[in-house]
């Protein structure tokens, strides 16, 4: 017997002290946590950054109080240079979407939640996760480092095309130091994925309790699961990509850098390399990249809407293969970004067709979430509410992903606001009301409070409507023809009828990004005074909801739990309340 | 996988836990606090295996990506040139191909609990190991006395690239086996887990395959 199941033993006692219970915590549920503060301060520098954009879109001689003093340079009397501010924007997209779309939705809820869910102490390698997080802190160090560098952050925006992002410092300000760092930091945090993503995996596959068979698994569990996969596959090509250009940029050599060229009257000094290299390798990542984003915010809103509906998901199985099909298929279409390129149009026609084949996974899981709202009994916590903008921003966001897959319609839209306001729909709102709810949603179980409710409804109404305002008016910036990444839209004769259109946008992001602070408020005063949490406040069927608020240490206080139903068995004719547990012995099923 | 509690919890750590429940953000430690005394945890021993098999994968991406960058640089750009293989990296493969032997009779000396022969052939792959990075080194400076840096041409920067990335894959699976040689008396008395050496093994045997694909690699498309 002792042979059959060998198992280890990891001496997993519960620390004392104060460094190893919060700072070097092997505990997953206080990594998740601490990855959450991490996108949490993220998206705030992020936000930030974004508000400095917009000023400088409708006021580009505004004095900006405190930015001479970061940046003598970049922003002299306060006044944003052309080149500061592509320097704000490669780090608003840097920081955005690695450190907050990359970390809290899978790095942090998944590594609080998943392990609960199946019935686990821990994840699979609890020091490998710590020290996943802390590259990320360090990764996250460099990358703010960038700000402070004399020559300020890198200008090649967060995809970094070579030559520009390869000559060094001819290139302009922040090209020299500051792209070396934002290489580093890359580095670093692709290291820490793929050491987490492993994780993840393995814990999944090997970790679950008894009668957790993988049909039983939450979504939620399937999203972080199918996550991972993508995660393990791609950072490492970015990996390759940033040694390449690192090397290109100290090494002398030249995989990505032309030879002939003359930049800033400087002659570079290179030999015959192709920057379209960079692009295939970068965005080989950088699609699987942006379903990494997208899919956790999936899984968390189909868990929220059956549980607030009192319904089982609508189509288990197919939301299921759903996922898998829209991860498998993110690796075959980066071409996309690509269309303007100078590829054959046959290349651009097959990497079309298979973008669009993305759209009917994504939409076989739209209708799903109609169908398990549909004849529900619906309940509207702000997690609900959330969960509900997620499937209304998805869609807003993924039909301007149509337009931008057919190639020739790319040839107007490309570069311009149009690709801005998708992407911007997709992750920069979708992806984030999938952290909301998250957050929301799982608040009680992490600090064992509830948060304000009247105070969430009061953020989501104005961010839902907020981005809306933000964010639609740029498809018609695009189809003019606007282009992005432009810090000076004077110069431009055709650009003038718009101004109204950027003064709209600017204002509703100033009021949007203002109601942020409510939920920054909600978030603190209620981990200090919020409503004391029982184990189950939303009357849940998943494991988390089976142990207190917050978990003892070792989650299920030495118990094994033993699965007897699917994650979803809510209204079950017959049974007791309009819900089922996981893991209760209880007979009945909902039989989806 | 174990799924009865060998002890049950004890009435006072239950209660400690009850006294937590919802203490807010002052009192309650994320529910990293102290649930009473040690648990054992178990973790089934092919997780680790099946966690080593998911880094090669990741390894495997992240040569696929060098590799495709070669082929692609290959044919898109200029100043490809040409670069001599090294005599050397022909007897550094056979050292890394003993390597793997020699690993594989430490691994069978200590399924048979021969704890001598397991701790010495043991050694004697980490030498080995040692043995073929020196001669990447040897293979390095030959090409410099040639000629042939990083920045010369760009077939002469993948050559570097790929031996070096390999290199430090390898040292990597080195410090692996040092630990292990160290630990070795432990390891073959049962006191640890023989599960280290497994995944350890999985992971050399690769890195010599991996080799011996970027050999193939580059004396064809060097």
């Amino acid at each position: 017997m002792a042979e059959v199941h060998a198992e280890a033993v990891h001496r997993h006692e519960a620390p004392k002290s104060f460094i190893r219970r919060y700072i070097f915590s092997l505990d997953h549920k206080v990594i998740g946590i601490q990855y959450w503060f991490l996108a949490l301060f993220s998206v705030f520098v992020g936000m930030i950054l974004s508000v400095f954009i917009r000023i400088h879109l409708i006021a580009p001689q505004a004095k900006i109080p405190f930015l001479d003093k970061l940046s003598p340079v970049g922003a002299p009397g306060g006044v944003i240079t052309p080149e500061y501010y592509l320097a704000l924007l490669t780090l608003h997209g840097t920081i955005m979407v690695f450190f907050v779309l990359t970390t809290a939705p899978q790095s942090g809820f998944g590594n609080y939640i998943l392990p609960i869910q199946i019935g686990a102490e821990d994840m699979a390698f609890p020091r490998l996760n710590m020290l996943s997080f802390w590259v990320t802190f360090v990764a996250l160090v460099v990358i703010m480092a960038t700000f402070f560098v004399a020559d300020g952050p890198p200008i090649s925006g967060w995809t970094a095309y070579p030559p520009l992002s390869a000559v060094g410092g001819a290139a302009g300000p922040g090209q020299a130091l500051g792209q070396n760092l934002w290489i580093l930091s890359i580095a670093l945090f692709c290291v820490a994925s793929l050491l987490g993503a492993l994780n993840f995996i393995a814990t999944t596959i090997d970790l679950r309790a008894r009668g957790l068979s993988l049909l039983r698994l939450p979504l939620t569990c399937w999203s972080w699961f199918i996550t991972a996969i993508l995660a393990l596959l791609s950072f490492a090509v970015l990996l390759a990509a940033g040694v390449l250009l690192l090397l290109d940029r100290v090494g002398g050599t030249s995989f990505f850098v032309p030879g002939g060229l003359i930049v800033s009257d400087k002659i570079i000094n290179h030999a015959g390399g192709s920057p379209l290299l960079w692009q295939h390798l970068f965005w080989f990542f950088g699609h699987p990249e942006v379903y990494i984003a997208i899919l956790p915010g999936m899984g968390v809103t189909s868990h929220i809407v059956s549980t607030f509906a009192r319904k089982p998901i609508f189509g288990y199985k197919a939301m299921v293969v759903a996922m898998g099909a829209i991860g498998f298929l993110g690796f075959v279409v980066w071409g996309h970004h690509m269309f303007m390129s100078g590829m054959s149009p046959y290349s651009g026609f097959a990497f079309s067709v298979l973008t669009m084949a993305i759209g009917v996974p994504s939409a076989i899981k739209t209708f799903n979430w109609l169908g398990t709202i549909l004849g529900g009994k619906l309940r509207f916590p702000t997690a609900m509410l959330f969960a509900l903008g997620f499937v209304s921003l998805f869609v807003s966001g993924g039909l301007s992903g149509i337009f931008l897959g057919q190639a020739p319609v790319d040839i107007q839209f490309h570069d311009t606001y149009f690709v801005v306001a998708h992407f911007h729909l997709i992750m920069g709102v979708a992806a984030i009301f999938g952290i909301f709810a998250g957050t929301f949603f799982w608040f009680p179980k992490m600090f064992g409070r509830m948060m304000n409710e009247t105070l969430g409804k009061i953020h989501f109404w104005v961010t839902f409507v907020g981005v809306y305002m933000i964010f639609m008016p740029m498809h018609f910036l695009g189809i003019v023809g606007h282009p992005r990444r432009y810090s000076e839209l004077t110069g431009f004769e055709f650009l003038k009828p718009l101004t109204g259109v950027h003064d709209f946008i600017s204002h509703a992001a100033f009021l949007t990004a203002a109601v942020q602070l409510v939920f920054l408020f909600n978030v603190f005063w209620s981990m200090f005074k919020g409503r004391k949490a029982s184990d189950n406040p939303w009357e849940a069927t998943t494991l988390e909801w089976t142990v207190p608020s917050p978990p003892p240490h070792d989650n299920f206080a030495g118990k094994h739990p033993v699965v007897h139903h699917g994650a979803y068995e809510f209204s079950v004719p017959g049974a007791e309340k309009d819900y089922i547990m996981q893991d209760s012995p209880e007979k009945g099923s909902a039989g989806h | 996988m174990g799924t009865t509690t060998l002890t049950k919890p004890d009435r006072d750590s239950l209660a400690g836990d009850t006294g937590r429940n919802g203490g807010g953000f002052r009192r309650n430690d994320f529910g990293g606090g102290d649930s009473g005394g040690a648990r054992e945890w178990r973790v089934p021993m092919r997780t680790y295996r099946t966690g080593m098999w998911l880094g090669l994968a990741g390894i495997v991406m992240l040569f696929a990506a060098f590799t495709s960058a070669l082929i692609v640089r290959k044919g898109l750009g200029e100043n490809w040139g040409s670069t001599p293989i090294p005599h050397v990296l022909w007897l550094n493969t056979l050292v890394l191909i003993a390597s793997s032997a020699t690993l594989e009779v430490s691994r069978r000396a200590l399924a048979r609990r021969l704890s001598i022969r397991f701790t010495g052939w043991l050694y004697a792959t980490t030498v080995l190991g040692l043995v073929f990075l020196a001669g990447q080194v040897a293979a390095w400076r030959e090409l410099a006395a040639r000629g042939f840096y990083l920045a010369t041409n760009t077939s002469a920067s993948f050559l570097y690239l790929l031996t070096a990335a390999h290199g430090v894959h390898l040292l990597g699976g080195i410090m692996a086996l040092a630990y292990l040689a160290m630990r070795a008396p432990a390891i073959a008395t049962g006191r640890q887990r023989r599960t280290a050496v497994d995944v350890t093994a999985i992971y050399w045997h690769f890195m010599d395959g991996l080799w011996i694909y970027i050999l193939i690699l580059l004396l064809t498309r060097l």
